[in-house]
């Protein structure tokens, strides 16, 4: 039975996961349905699709990923960083080649997960996650801006009516959702008065009936291939970063730790199936997945419990959920977009140090600019990159000391030596000083690249053109940190050697 | 380092497995550990029902505070319970006369924490329900099975009261587990002065008979009042008799040599043995050093 790996499935974990919680788990999903619904309705108007595809999907991903996430208490459903990406795609080639595209973003998924690609976090900084959430946000807000340009004054002060009862309701009661209040108030006052505004209804199709598996109708061919992989890698991108941000979170939230890389493949497996199911792809929420713990979910079972309510009350009430009015939705949307955005991070620009808030802002910029949350995340993780090389650049010192006879000298070298610290340590050596004899040290300095071995070579030969005899010392111990293996400790007491010396 | 590791929590079970291990420390003169692992997870439980549904600014800092909050007031709550329960049980032990006793109050999972400690232990003792389990119901406690299942050392479960046992009955079959068992009461200290029974219900097939002889021959030699026997029937179903009118006072067996799936469908013997048998249970796996 190894091949099942049995005794490795903790069981106790498992029911812990899904049955620890079970009241607050139903209660909370219940809450996080009902937010569902408008979101779900909003993100497929922002991808151009029917509503009902983006409530197929959040039905099927939230119960899916109850199952195969690796993040018990989050809630993943249809979301605005993946429907921005497939404006395009369903613009130009329609709906089917988007479930294509989802399913195929949901395989790359899977991969990456398999190959562990979830380890790579660790190298998105912290303020280009800040980035992202904020780019978020304003993506969320943006979406919402043509239902608000040219549009009847009614809607104006619907949409002030809701944004007031969503913050001010609380206030009186915590035990009903206040954004639910929102679209039941809005509707009944449309429905009674007959204002012009426009209603879900105007958007499209709503479901009517349970998804059906279906394979996507296109034709298979290395054309519609190279038609979807861009926008499916970019999903996949977003959706697994988006993801994997969110489970930090709720892992911060809730004091407890979860799996990165199974959450890659729950993600994966959750877009296949939805794509088959007439779906789009989706990804982890960072608004939905707070009110879920503010509401007490904690569980699997919370988020499956979503993604069924969210399917019965679309069944049972698709007529009333067709008479909302788009007011009201828009409401919510900048409900979650206020949510959403890190406000701490805008008064922190100041006191943080100046490379962390450019790196957020790049993030930020680079997002808004494509509409494209990876292209904004692959800018934000480069540029600290090169703020980060910068600064341990500068962790070095050449100090020097004359014999007393005058004839040679010796340097000593401390610090990191790397492709962006060469240019200073070529500098630092004075080759025009008449010496016979020079020792340069490094026994002290880590070397690690071969920028700075050429560097190291350089300044050999440049000394014996003066005519000196020129003595290395310690190159040994400073070299092996070029051994890129390092991190695998692979002897004992290598890291101790190449650091600590 | 010969330690006798006690798990405790607010059970009825506690003292129970307090007295049984002041028994063990009596005969072995080993120390013991009192083991409390709080049971406090943080984030586990919801705090203050909020059903607002709304997120305003700054909504994850403000959250994160009151989750904090909270979990630090439950964890705070646990800790001083824990060290209650473990003082008192100290107290307990002290008032028989024992003195090598240390207490070990930890954070987190019960079985990481087993593991933290059990190199030094000779023995695990734990109640065979905790504060969780339904007594009604004889249903066990939810750890013990983990426990049993991932330590390296024999675990005695103990029974509701303690009684000095004069007689251990060792549950036998040829598994590789009830040999380690026999090697363990042949060489420790523990049974001394105790009758030995070795008693097999089901087939009496040759080979088995041969492994009873020499393993009663192993006692024997070893000082023992040893003897054995061989019954027809339903094991369950004579152990516990024999459990209920006292013939059986204390029970030494082999423990889930089976795998969990096997167990999920047909339900494990040892689980059975353990809940119905009244008496304290010493259990050996194959894996076990002991």
């Amino acid at each position: 039975m190894h091949f099942l790996r049995l005794d490795a499935f903790d069981w106790t974990r498992t029911r812990q996961e899904w049955v620890g919680n079970i009241r607050g788990d139903l209660l909370a999903g219940l809450v996080v349905a009902l937010a569902l619904i408008p979101e779900a309705i909003a993100f497929s108007i922002i991808a151009g699709v029917d509503p009902k595809v983006g409530l197929y999907a959040s039905f099927s991903i939230a119960v899916l990923i109850a199952f195969t996430g690796g993040r018990p208490g989050m809630i993943s459903a249809a979301t605005a960083a993946t429907a921005v990406l497939m404006v395009t795609l369903v613009r130009d080639h329609g709906l089917q080649y988007l479930l294509a595209a989802t399913i195929l973003a949901g395989g790359i998924q899977i991969a990456a997960g398999a190959l562990k690609l979830g380890n790579l976090m660790r190298f998105v900084s912290r303020s280009v996650l800040t980035g992202f959430v904020n780019a978020l946000a304003i993506l969320i807000f943006m979406a919402q801006l043509p239902e608000l340009i040219g549009v009847t004054w009614m809607t104006y002060v619907l949409v002030v009516a809701g944004l007031a009862i969503i913050y001010l309701l609380p206030r009186l009661t915590k035990i009903i959702p206040s954004p639910l209040v929102c679209i039941v108030v809005l509707t009944g006052l449309t429905l009674y008065f007959g204002w012009d505004v426009r209603t879900v209804g105007d958007m499209g199709e709503l479901p009517d009936t349970l998804p059906v598996f279906l394979i996507p109708d296109i034709p298979f061919s290395f054309d519609t291939l190279m038609i979807i992989l861009p926008y499916s890698a970019a999903v996949a991108a977003v959706g697994l970063l988006e993801s994997l941000l969110t489970q930090q979170i709720v892992d911060d939230l809730t004091d407890t730790p979860s799996d990165r890389n199974r959450e890659c493949v729950g993600q994966g497996t959750a877009n296949i199936v939805t794509g088959f199911l007439g779906g789009m792809a989706g990804c982890a929420m960072i608004g939905q997945s707070m009110i879920n713990v503010k509401s007490g979910g904690r569980g699997r079972l919370s988020s499956f419990a979503a993604g069924v309510y969210l399917l019965f009350m679309i069944l049972v009430l698709g007529n009333w959920i067709a008479a909302i009015p788009m007011p009201a939705l828009v409401a919510i949307m900048i409900m979650v977009a206020i949510g959403t955005f890190s406000w701490s991070s805008v008064k922190s620009l100041r006191s943080h140090p100046l490379s962390s808030s450019i790196v957020m802002v790049a993030t930020v910029a680079g997002v808004i600019l494509t509409h494209n949350l990876a292209i904004g995340v692959m800018v934000g993780v480069f540029l600290s990159g090169i703020f980060f090389a910068w600064k341990i650049s500068r962790i070095f010192e050449i100090t020097s000391v004359l014999s007393t006879d005058g004839r040679t000298r010796t340097y000593m070298v401390r610090g990191q030596l790397f492709f962006a610290s060469t240019e200073a340590f070529t500098k630092a050596f004075d080759f025009k000083e008449a010496l016979d004899e020079v020792t340069i040290d490094l026994t002290s300095a880590h070397i690690w690249d071969i920028s700075s071995v050429q560097a190291v070579d350089l300044i050999v030969l440049k000394f014996r053109r003066e005519g000196m005899t020129v003595n290395l010392v310690g190159m040994n111990q400073a070299s092996e940190t070029l051994v890129d293996r390092l991190g695998e400790h692979d002897k004992p007491g290598a890291f101790d050697r190449a650091i600590g010396h | 380092m010969d330690r006798i590791i006690t798990l405790i929590d607010g059970s009825a079970y506690s003292g129970s497995a307090c007295d049984h291990a002041a028994w063990v420390s009596e005969k072995t003169s080993f120390g013991i550990d009192l083991l409390h692992v709080i049971d406090h997870r943080p984030g586990g439980r919801s705090g203050p029902v909020n059903l607002s549904g709304n997120l305003t600014l700054g909504a994850r800092s403000e959250l994160l505070e009151k989750l904090t909050k909270h979990d630090e007031e439950g964890a705070r709550l646990a800790r001083e319970r824990g060290r209650v329960i473990i003082e008192a049980a100290k107290t307990h032990l002290e008032g028989k006369g024992l003195t090598d006793i240390q207490t070990k109050l930890r954070n987190g999972d019960l079985l990481q924490a087993v593991q933290d400690v059990e190199e030094k232990a000779r023995v695990i003792i734990i109640g065979k329900r905790g504060e969780h389990a339904d007594f009604a119901k004889l249903h066990l406690g939810s750890n013990l099975e983990r426990v049993v299942r991932s330590a390296h050392r024999p675990v005695l479960v103990t029974s509701r009261a303690f009684k000095e046992p004069r007689r251990a009955t060792i549950a036998f079959d040829t598994g590789s587990s009830v040999a380690k068992a026999v090697d363990h009461i042949a060489m420790g200290k523990l049974f001394a002065g105790m009758e030995i029974r070795l008693l097999h219900v089901g087939e009496a097939t040759a080979g088995l008979m041969a492994a009873m002889e020499a393993a009663t021959g192993k006692l024997r030699k070893a000082g023992y009042d040893a003897a054995f026997e061989t019954l027809a029937g339903e094991p369950d179903a004579i152990f516990t008799e024999k459990s209920a009118s006292g013939e059986i006072e204390f029970l030494v067996m082999g423990a889930y040599g089976h795998s969990r799936l096997r167990n999920l469908i047909i339900g494990s013997t040892t689980t059975q043995m353990i809940r119905s048998c009244p008496v304290p249970v010493l259990l050996f796996r194959p894996d076990m050093n002991a």
